[in-house]
């Protein structure tokens, strides 16, 4: 029995695993034999999520789990009981995992103190979401064969984002070199001294020597007022436009976690075309999430 | 406090042979002979001198190896009454007081209601009278409700026994405001302890901004909060020609401003608590909600600069900060949990292991503790408190400078037990506190 809180978690050997049995699953879909057959997981998800809450539904019940769901926002949690007390109901009922994605940075570590059972993080406030990285670096391990001195280039929102917290802290740890461009008031002040990760301020240069881009999400819900001026001049000088588009280079992929805002962060036609692997990031999940969830529970 | 507080040992008593600690009187560092008598002292002599002391009615205590400090004063404290007695009321948070040395100790004005009037203060002086173990002294508040908009009704306040007004956790924005609550707590004697960080910087910050925050995922509060208003603050000390005093400076950029405005000779005074001279932002570690306060744990660099800044006597004062908070409440995720942790039982360990360490000189600790703070409020300089004075309040610390102590849950005299330093052990231990003739605190006795 193990948590997935972070990528910390895992060793080298770990993601290797995860990719490999990625990989089986896929193939597979069903598998014979499953540690979580007739087991029960819990999705406890204290902030809104369509595509997480799905795919690790999805993935769970191809591994035969019974699937439980729980939402609520975190803050009608807060007016009764404890983040713990409920993790504490919930074990006591009998559940034999749980997925958390929660508003508040740290929620899944809490838990995890406080429980016996595994906590997979699906996202927690500004801090990580490190199921999303993992099958976002698989795409492109898949895509590529091999990810050292890969270049990949975030582009957007990396300030609030969980998503490119993990994927910063993974895609270092394969040795790929990675860079970031967006509006300043997006980017964190560590972004070099923290992350190791290159500050761009010419975009299209920075698209023409790109082996894959990787969009974030302008999150509204996320910013209080004065982050940016409007997204009208946010797709002008940060959106992965058509025009933009045309400067990568041949092979060069582009991802998104989703849900996007087309026409802001990136144009609908990027979305859908011959680079974009938006879809298949979607189909990976499951079978990431089914590796995940073989993860923890062995 | 004043009146009574005959419970305890004998009124009477002589101490003999601990070794004075207080650098204003002409024995410091000397074995004494100390008389109280009721709620005074009546005589200090060098041990031996004295004529027919025998002779004095009362209990003749030998304390030879011991040190005897004037009791420490704490001017920053919360204890929660009234309105939060589930986290602290003056009876408990008095009694860790004494347990940490402290015989004196002054209370910000966040209860509930807000002591912004003259009826919530009289009924903390009355609660106090009856309750404490020390004396309480209550800090007003400088804009009723704390909200920012207005003035609480500050002469009332003083009038009913504040010693000095503060929004202390909520930062007085409207720099208008704070300009008039400067100039009209001047005619009343009452300083105007400033908590200085700008808000709008703060925003949702629950920790430093820094590579901490970063890697948490938390919002982060950067120093630049700290420093802004510090310099507003020193700005509107000139134009008012008034006093300010800084609570809990935690920043090296910050700092910089008080010693210039020092040089330039304004009525500008600091503190510093014992875990902003120990811990930094690492310490918050996997979200350990008892490293959340306001304002954050800086840097390790940080940490150093106010190390320097006591041993220089930039920074007047220490002051614990006190904030108890029931576990339920800090049990909880990192951004939901309330700031604050407890400090009364610690401080006197954090900030003697810097004197053992040379950070600092013991002279200076003793000042930090007792007569420099109690300069800076003048109701607390006119009881004499924060010396050792024939004449004077027989408030005072005996400590043991060999023995090793361990703050504990089981020692633990507040109600809350929120303190990153529980499961902490020092060299050296408050052996006796003893407030107006009264032992209020005993090792031996935990009274």
């Amino acid at each position: 029995m193990r948590h997935l809180l972070g990528i910390a978690d895992l060793q080298n050997s770990d993601i290797d695993t995860l990719f490999s049995n990625a990989q089986i699953f896929s193939n597979q879909k069903h598998p014979a034999t499953s540690v979580w057959k007739r087991k029960k997981l819990l999705t406890l998800f204290l902030e809104n999520s369509t595509r997480t809450v799905v795919s690790f539904e999805a993935a769970a019940r191809n591994l035969g789990a019974e699937v439980i769901h729980f939402q609520a926002k975190s803050s009608s949690l807060q007016k009764g009981e404890t983040l713990i007390d409920t993790g504490r109901n919930i074990q006591a009922m009998g559940v034999d995992g749980v997925v958390l994605r929660s508003d508040k940075s740290g929620s899944p570590q809490l838990l995890a103190q406080a429980l016996s059972i595994p906590v997979i993080n699906a996202g927690d406030g500004m801090h990580e979401h490190p199921t999303q990285a993992l099958l976002d670096t698989w795409t492109l391990h898949k895509h590529w064969g091999s990810l050292q001195g890969k270049r990949v280039l975030l582009l957007g929102d990396i300030k609030h984002s969980r998503v490119a917290r993990s994927n910063m802290l993974l895609w270092k740890r394969m040795g790929m070199d990675v860079s970031a461009c967006g509006p300043p008031t997006f980017l964190p002040l560590g972004l070099d001294s923290v992350w190791g990760v290159k500050r761009v301020t010419d975009l299209d240069q920075a698209l023409e020597t790109a082996d894959a881009v990787y969009c974030l999400r302008v999150q509204r819900e996320r910013m209080g007022a004065m982050l940016i001026p409007s997204t009208t001049e946010y797709r002008h000088f940060w959106g992965l436009t058509r025009k933009r588009t045309s400067l990568l280079k041949k092979g060069a992929v582009v991802l998104h976690p989703g849900p996007t805002n087309r026409g802001v962060e990136v144009d609908p036609e990027v979305a859908d075309g011959p680079h974009s692997k938006i879809i298949e990031q979607v189909q990976n999940g499951v079978w990431m999430r089914m590796a995940v969830l073989d993860w923890v529970a062995t | 406090m004043d009146a009574n507080g005959c419970s305890g040992l004998g009124r009477n008593m002589i101490l003999t042979g601990a070794i004075l600690k207080d650098p204003q009187h002409a024995l410091h560092n000397r074995p004494v002979d100390l008389h109280m008598e009721g709620e005074v002292i009546t005589s200090i002599q060098p041990t031996g001198e004295g004529a027919a002391q025998s002779e004095k009615s009362g209990r003749s205590v030998d304390l030879g190896g011991l040190w005897i400090f004037p009791g420490l004063i704490d001017i920053h404290v919360h204890f929660r009454e009234p309105g939060l007695e589930h986290k602290e009321t003056i009876r408990s948070g008095s009694r860790a007081a004494v347990a940490g040395g402290f015989t004196s100790v002054a209370c910000m004005a966040n209860t509930q209601p807000v002591n912004d009037s003259a009826f919530v203060c009289e009924s903390i002086v009355q609660s106090a009278k009856k309750d404490a173990a020390c004396r309480v002294f209550p800090i007003g508040a400088v804009t009723r409700g704390l909200r920012g908009l207005e003035l609480a009704d500050i002469g009332g306040l003083a009038e009913a026994g504040a010693v000095a007004i503060s929004d202390d956790g909520m930062p007085v924005m409207n720099s208008f405001l704070m300009r008039q609550a400067l100039e009209y707590a001047g005619h009343f004697s009452i300083p105007v302890v400033s908590h200085a960080e700008d808000a709008h910087l703060v925003g949702k910050g629950c920790m430093n901004e820094g590579k901490q925050s970063e890697l948490l995922g938390l919002h982060g509060n950067p120093t630049a909060a700290e420093e802004i208003m510090v310099a507003r603050d020193i700005a509107l000390a000139r134009l008012t020609r008034s006093r300010v005093h800084i609570a809990h400076l935690t920043s090296a950029l910050a700092l910089r401003h008080i010693v210039r405005a020092k040089e330039e000779g304004l009525a500008v005074t600091c503190e510093v608590s014992p875990h902003h001279l120990s811990l930094s932002d690492e310490d918050v570690g996997n979200y350990n909600t008892h490293c959340k306060m306001a304002p954050p744990l800086r840097t390790a660099q940080d940490v150093e600069a106010l190390q320097e800044g006591v041993a220089k006597g930039w920074i007047d004062c220490f002051a614990t900060d006190h904030a108890p908070h029931h576990s339920e409440e800090k049990n909880v995720e990192f951004e939901n949990a309330p700031f604050g942790i407890t400090g009364l039982q610690s401080a006197v360990g954090i900030t003697m292991e810097l004197v053992q360490k040379n950070v600092i000189t013991l002279d200076r600790w003793i000042e930090a503790w007792t007569s420099r703070p109690a300069s800076l409020f003048p109701a607390l300089a006119k009881k004499s408190l924060g010396r050792l004075a024939v004449g004077g309040p027989a408030d005072l610390m005996v400590f043991d400078p060999q023995t090793n102590w361990e703050y504990n849950l089981k020692n633990n005299a507040s109600k809350s037990a929120n303190s990153p330093f529980l499961g902490r052990s020092w060299k050296g231990q408050v052996v006796w506190t003893v407030v107006a003739g009264v032992i209020r605190y005993d090792r031996a006795k935990r009274i």
